[in-house]
């Protein structure tokens, strides 16, 4: 079943034409892996997806009961960010409209801290914690509404090896509940572990397929 | 002193003051809205010296003006780039303004230094419940609106996906903003409004890391500083916005050498 299809995209930012005519399926239980050079269009293509910019022609279609999770690729957050990692992934929380969270919502937030291993230190301040932690938090925050597409946008870039794994090794487990992912990365070797399926963006154009297919672009860019 | 009816009138109005400055405050500081909050200010001195003008009560005029301005103004500075110039071009038009209307009227002298440092003397009954009324309903909104609110202020990119129009929810702050400042200005006056609006939101963040527990200690901040203000008005006759602004500028250093001190350790 697809919780996403793409079909003849195309996005421009005024008169720049960032790509054109793409094409794709994401469905249920999929793990998409997104490639491509800086600057080729993968941000943009994924605001598009979330209705944050207008296509300049094609169709998204995302079914109505698909909730997307979504960890950008930057925010803006200082060392004052005052709110506990706790309370920054309850932000997300939609289940109901209260100024308080709900006995359900509590226990939602608990459950998602503790898979993301955020318990220990979900008292501090969001502004005080690591590049991993952070990570970590923007993903509690992101799956506290039960997501089942999760939009991930270069969240592993500033991780060391271990915590790449352990943090896609998490998203892996929701995978299995048939939770779907778009994972935007510049790292083949983590696509290439992860992916069920790739999309490579280029200038002029793109490829999709199964990941397997992707070993041979791999060793296509070696050679040039 | 409490049998001062003026004074009874100063103490209840300066209790809502403070809650719904805590309340706004904590926005204001997680948006970065400060500098605005000062413009609105300004604008709300250019309505009250309109209203004085036009022999109206100085609240509708500052009502007015910063309802009416509060969204152009913050539309016109989203763009960090060109905030800074725009408010300030902004500013020097109303402070101009008011300038003006105050010297049309013929009462200059004394209900310009009364909206623009504040005056407790002044506060009538009716003007008490006025406020009370505008409180109301700047809290209802702010409940109703929570959780959206909330997330945009405290997460504006992970708010983007979450459902709800971040235009929407930033124009209605606007105007909560625009309302709180004109019943902040009863009682410290215009000139230092966002005395209240800012520092004790500001000085909270550093103690406490929830969202209502800052709203919480906003509040107190500003209670002590009003309650103080008040007393040490009354019995010195100096301006009570002079001692409001003074406690809160306290409180505010307090807050970061307890943050230098947390971080040293
Ligand atoms: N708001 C904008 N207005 C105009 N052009 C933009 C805007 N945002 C991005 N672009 C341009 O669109 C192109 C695609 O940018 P995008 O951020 O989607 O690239 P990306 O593939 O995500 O790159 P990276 O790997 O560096 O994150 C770039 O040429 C960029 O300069
Ligand atoms: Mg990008």
């Amino acid at each position: 079943m697809a919780v996403l299809s793409v079909d003849d995209l195309t996005v421009a930012y005024g008169d720049h034409t960032v790509f054109s005519n793409l094409s794709f399926t994401i469905n249920s239980g999929d793990f998409l892996v997104v490639v491509g050079e800086n600057g080729v269009g993968k941000t943009t293509l994924v605001k598009a997806l979330l209705g944050l910019i207008k296509p300049k022609e094609g169709t998204i279609n995302i079914p109505k009961d698909t909730r997307l999770g979504y960890v950008p690729q930057f925010r803006n957050l200082d060392e004052e960010y005052p709110l506990s990692i706790r309370d920054f992934v309850a932000l997300n929380s939609r289940q109901s409209r209260w100024p308080w969270l709900t006995k359900k919502e509590r226990h939602r937030l608990d459950r998602i801290i503790r898979i993301t291993d955020l318990t220990k230190i979900a008292g501090r301040p969001l502004g005080l914690a690591s590049g991993g932690e952070k990570q970590r938090a923007y993903l509690a925050q992101a799956l506290l509404t039960n997501p089942r597409l999760l939009i991930l946008d270069e969240s592993t870039a500033s991780l060391d090896n271990e915590m790449k794994y352990s943090l896609l090794d998490l998203v892996a487990r929701f995978q299995e509940d048939g939770l779907s992912v778009m994972f935007i990365t510049h790292d083949w070797d983590l696509a290439q572990r992860y992916g069920t399926r790739y999309l490579h963006m280029q200038a002029d154009g793109y490829t999709a397929g199964s990941i397997n297919e992707l070993a041979a672009i791999v060793k296509g860019e070696e050679e040039c | 002193m409490l049998s001062l009816a003026f004074m009874r009138h100063a103490f209840v109005a300066s209790n809502f003051i403070a809650i719904v400055s805590g309340v706004i405050g904590v926005f204001v500081v997680a948006r970065q809205l400060s500098f605005l909050t000062h413009t609105l200010s300004e604008i709300g001195f250019a309505g009250a010296s309109f209203a004085v003008f036009a022999g109206w009560a100085p609240l509708d005029g500052m009502i007015l003006f910063t309802m009416l301005s509060s969204v152009l103004v913050g539309q016109m500075s989203i763009k960090e780039s060109r905030r800074e110039a725009v408010i300030s071009a902004v500013s020097g038009l109303f402070i101009g303004l008011g300038i003006l209307f105050l010297s049309l009227s013929s009462q200059t002298a004394s209900s310009a230094t009364s909206i623009l440092f504040g005056s407790v003397v002044g506060i009538s009954a009716s003007e008490v419940h006025q406020l009370i009324i505008l409180s109301a309903v700047v809290l209802a909104i702010t409940v109703l609106i929570y959780r959206q609110l909330k997330f945009s202020s405290f997460d504006e990119v992970g708010a983007q996906v979450s459902g709800f129009n971040q235009t929407v929810i930033s124009v209605v702050f606007l105007l909560l903003l625009a309302l709180s400042v004109s019943v902040a200005a009863q009682i410290v006056g215009s000139l230092l409004i966002f005395i209240l609006l800012t520092i004790p939101a500001a000085s909270a963040k550093y103690f406490t890391h929830g969202v209502a527990k800052m709203m919480g200690l906003a509040i107190l901040f500003s209670l002590l500083g009003t309650w103080a203000g008040l007393l040490l008005g009354y019995l010195t006759n100096w301006p009570v916005s002079f001692f409001i602004a003074v406690i809160e500028v306290i409180i505010y250093v307090i807050a970061l050498l307890y943050q230098n001190f947390i971080e040293a350790n």
